[in-house]
């Protein structure tokens, strides 16, 4: 049996902030991670980060990823177990943790969930067929192991992941044959469409995957548009050869971990599916259970490295009372918001405000 | 397939190793996914499921259960995220399966 004061379970941006700011309380923390290096998702990305200066705008994902595990490996407070599965969690806050050849029991105070969220399917015919990818899978077979993926990609999905992996795709030297997106505008950043405009991609918005070919792996595509009820048009569907289909349809945050602790779970799409209930303090309906970054509603890196943050103040408040907590938590609430403002952060705002409403209500 | 110049990473040299897929030798790099070394060598069918269609990956996180192989005689093996180590016995897996 391990005992600590809190186990955080993830080592993304959410998972990182959140030890080091329940350490820098004085909390003893265990950090679990599924894979042999911290930094989540942060590992995969190249391109530089938007928001504000305090959450690293004009900074790599990389870079941030490295500076963070460094940050975590320097503090005393915190331990850290990567290729680690949170397997199992018991009454009492017992939680069972997959290591490397054994099993161990981990016992803690306060648990932050900051386990991430899923790559979204779609369904079409031959979905299922080899070279069939999600995005984030070829931008992790890229930009961490220097693996290609193929050599003629055809992406699903122009929000900013399909847009940033297209155009990561030409940077590692892969052909992009078009992006398609189901709605009529491109969902990313503009400054990203522009890139993969300018090097020569065509961008079809209105227009979606609607079958795949291939015997044993992906050959080819079936495109089509997309009328108003967002079913094909019969009569424009056409044919393109390639040897990877990249789907950047969303994320779904994963709940599973969630679940199994007993955290009211509700569905809010805006917040990418299914959710736990959590306050402003990101506190689930489980007292000393925390959720922060993508598994407490699919968002942005810079607002997972918040979340994290203040989901780590929180449950270490309540084990080392801390004389400026309500400075520092007012502090990450106001920087959030106003990460959230503006036309971009406008979906978030209605998920959020759902999720309050789940709350406040006082639903069972 | 690997990536050898990119504008913006750099991939140091690594320990190549040896091991087996489907009894064909190949040649990979220590440590990296089973399914990357697969990938980079051109190999994208992974599994085949209860009826027959053929699998490869599809988060490249460990997530989805999609890339499961057999390794060393064991099974449900997530070729994403297993390290890859001199002299691996990796194959393909068949349905679900089986134990030892």
């Amino acid at each position: 049996m391990t005992r600590t004061e809190i186990v955080v379970v993830g080592g993304g941006p959410a998972g990182l902030a959140a030890s080091l700011a329940a350490s820098r309380s004085g909390a003893k923390v265990l950090l679990i991670e599924r894979q042999a290096q911290l930094g989540g998702q942060l590992v995969k990305q190249t391109h530089r980060f938007f928001g504000s200066s305090a959450q690293s705008a004009g900074v790599r994902g990389i870079t941030i990823a490295r500076d963070l595990a460094g940050q975590a490996a320097s503090m005393p407070e915190i331990t850290v177990w990567t290729q680690t599965e949170a397997l199992g969690y018991y009454a009492g806050g017992t939680l069972l943790a997959e290591r490397p050849e054994r099993v161990e029991i981990v016992q803690g105070a306060r648990m932050v969930l900051c386990v991430g969220a899923s790559e979204r399917p779609l369904a079409f015919p031959n979905n299922d067929l080899p070279g069939v990818y999600g995005a984030g899978a070829v931008q992790t077979l890229m930009n961490v192991y220097g693996v290609l993926p193929g050599r003629r990609v055809v992406m699903v999905g122009a929000g900013n992941i399909g847009l940033i992996v297209s155009y990561q795709l030409l940077q590692a030297g892969v052909e992009v044959a078009a992006i398609l997106e189901a709605a009529p505008q491109v969902g990313g950043y503009l400054v990203h469409a522009a890139k993969i405009a300018r090097a020569g991609v065509p961008i079809m918005t209105s227009h979606s995957v609607v079958a795949a070919f291939g015997e044993t792996e992906l050959v080819g595509i079936r495109a089509a548009r997309l009328g108003p009820d967002w079913r094909p048009v019969p009569g424009t569907g056409f044919d393109v050869d390639c040897d990877v289909l990249c789907l950047a349809v969303g994320l779904s945050p994963l709940v599973e971990l969630a679940r199994l602790v007993g955290c009211e779970v509700c569905y809010i799409p805006e917040l990418g599916g299914y959710v736990p209930v959590h306050d402003d303090e990101l506190e689930t309906t489980v007292p000393g259970v925390y959720v922060a970054g993508d598994a407490a509603g699919v968002e942005e890196a810079s607002s997972a490295l918040i979340e994290g943050h203040l989901a780590g103040l929180a449950a270490a408040h309540g084990l080392y009372p801390q004389v400026d907590y309500e400075a520092h938590r007012g502090a990450a609430l106001a920087e959030l918001e106003a990460l959230r403002a503006g036309p971009t952060g406008a979906k978030i705002r209605v998920g959020l405000s759902k999720m309050a409403q789940v709350k406040g209500g006082g639903r069972q | 397939m690997r990536i050898k110049d990119h504008p913006i990473l750099d991939f140091p040299p690594r320990r190549e190793v040896a091991f087996t897929f489907e009894g064909r030798e190949l040649i990979g790099y220590e440590g990296e996914p089973i399914a990357a070394a697969l990938q980079a060598a051109g190999i994208r069918v992974l599994r085949e499921m209860p009826g027959g269609r053929p699998r490869g990956f599809f988060c490249a996180i460990g997530n989805c259960s999609s890339c499961y192989v057999v390794v060393d005689g064991r099974p449900n093996v997530r070729s994403c995220i297993e390290p890859l180590r001199e002299g691996m016995r990796v194959s393909r897996q068949i349905g679900h399966g089986e134990l030892r």
